[in-house]
């Protein structure tokens, strides 16, 4: 089982809304809406909307990054024209959301916001800074991972996906109840970019890799 | 070797919401309903961090993201506002149901459930008792519905695991 529990106590927020029955089991009719998902057309999405250095007058403080990888489903097939939806805290761990309480300063040259559609081979592609760890109320001393935030459509509503891509290497990672909600080590690691020289672009962007699997349609058999 | 899900977390109004994105149909469209309610959790406490996303099924002409090719679409999203208010407007589904996702902090996947907007014979509903069954049940008529997502306790909605 690759996602976590509903139920996670470590991770605070979940004992007041994870729901207390299980999902109801229902086999769909091949008609049901659950098996589609919405179009998104290349008009609705802006050519620089996945270069997140760009999007304000001067550049962001903080590491440039490149964030490329494949949307497929359970199969390994690319799933092209998919959208794909990025956001993230600054350099300094904090977002540009006005509840953000953490005390780190706001980069006027960061949103942390970013979309694309996957081509024909289901890639997709970002340009950003690598975001900074921060701490949060969960409990004493916590401090969350470095991490970006993915959503992902996919072909069906079924397929819908939000995750977190963390960074290899990051101690914090060990420390944190919302990676740490997924209980096989294995899963938790497909959560985990690899550092790879060959989307590094030389005198610009360290790039990390990070491909996003859609679960199986319910009208799929295992 | 699915990727495993994690929460939208607290700080997502500066991304996800976008312009229009609870109007499916624009204002005034005939035959345009609207579905309002609030999502609250296990305390009864209203969730002022949700993120709703309603499906009915096509995608329409209007764009889902950018609503500018058309009258309808069949896609829309709102964030809750901090009383757990969320709204939306659009056109009356093709099927009995819509489809409704949510997303929240606190929430490690999302949940999905279905907006009946009658009580119809339907092969969902009628595997459920009764008490359960009504929290599928928008409540109103015409052009105006009702439906409120308890995420947990005694009344809490129907969540479906297709």
């Amino acid at each position: 089982m690759s996602h976590p529990p509903y139920l996670s106590p470590g991770y605070r927020s979940t004992i007041a809304r994870a729901p207390s029955r299980p999902p109801v089991s229902f086999k769909l009719d091949p008609d049901a809406i659950e098996l589609t998902s919405p179009v998104f057309g290349h008009e609705e999405v802006g050519a620089l909307d996945a270069d997140l250095t760009r999007q304000h007058a001067g550049e962001p403080i903080g590491e440039r990054i490149i964030v490329e990888g494949r949307v497929l489903d359970d199969d390994g097939r690319p799933l092209p024209g998919t959208l794909v939806e990025l956001w993230q805290a600054n350099a300094a761990g904090r977002y540009a959301h006005d509840l953000d309480r953490h005390p780190a300063p706001l980069d006027p040259n960061f949103t942390g916001a970013g979309r694309c559609l996957t081509d024909q081979d289901g890639r997709y592609r970002f340009v950003t800074i690598k975001p900074g760890a921060y701490p949060w109320r969960n409990h004493d001393n916590a401090w969350r991972p470095a991490h970006l935030h993915f959503s992902v459509f996919g072909q069906a509503f079924t397929q819908r996906l939000i995750t977190q891509m963390y960074f290899p290497g990051d101690p914090l990672m060990p420390f944190d109840p919302i990676m740490q909600s997924i209980p096989d080590e294995a899963a938790r690691q497909r959560l985990v970019s690899s550092f790879e020289l060959g989307l590094t672009e030389p005198e610009w962007a360290l790039g990390y890799a990070f491909d996003i699997v859609l679960g199986r349609t319910p009208m799929e058999t295992p | 070797m699915t990727t495993p899900s994690q929460t939208v977390g607290p700080f997502f109004s500066h991304a996800l919401p976008y312009e229009r994105d609870w109007e499916l149909v624009p204002d005034g469209h005939p035959g345009a309903i609207t579905l309002t309610g609030r999502v609250f959790d296990g305390a009864g406490e209203p969730v002022p961090d949700a993120l709703l996303e309603l499906w009915l099924g096509f995608t329409g002409e209007r764009g889902a993201l950018s609503r500018q090719g058309g009258k309808v679409s069949g896609f829309g999203r709102c964030a809750t506002s901090p009383d757990g208010t969320y709204r939306f407007r659009a056109t009356r589904p093709p099927r009995p149901y819509l489809s409704l996702q949510i997303f929240a902090r606190g929430l490690l996947r999302s949940l999905l459930t279905r907006v009946y907007l009658e009580d119809v014979p339907d092969p969902l509903l009628d595997g459920l008792d009764p008490g359960r069954r009504a929290t599928l049940i928008a409540a109103g008529s015409g052009d105006s519905y009702r439906f409120d997502v308890r995420l947990q306790g005694a009344e809490e909605t129907v969540f479906i695991d297709f």
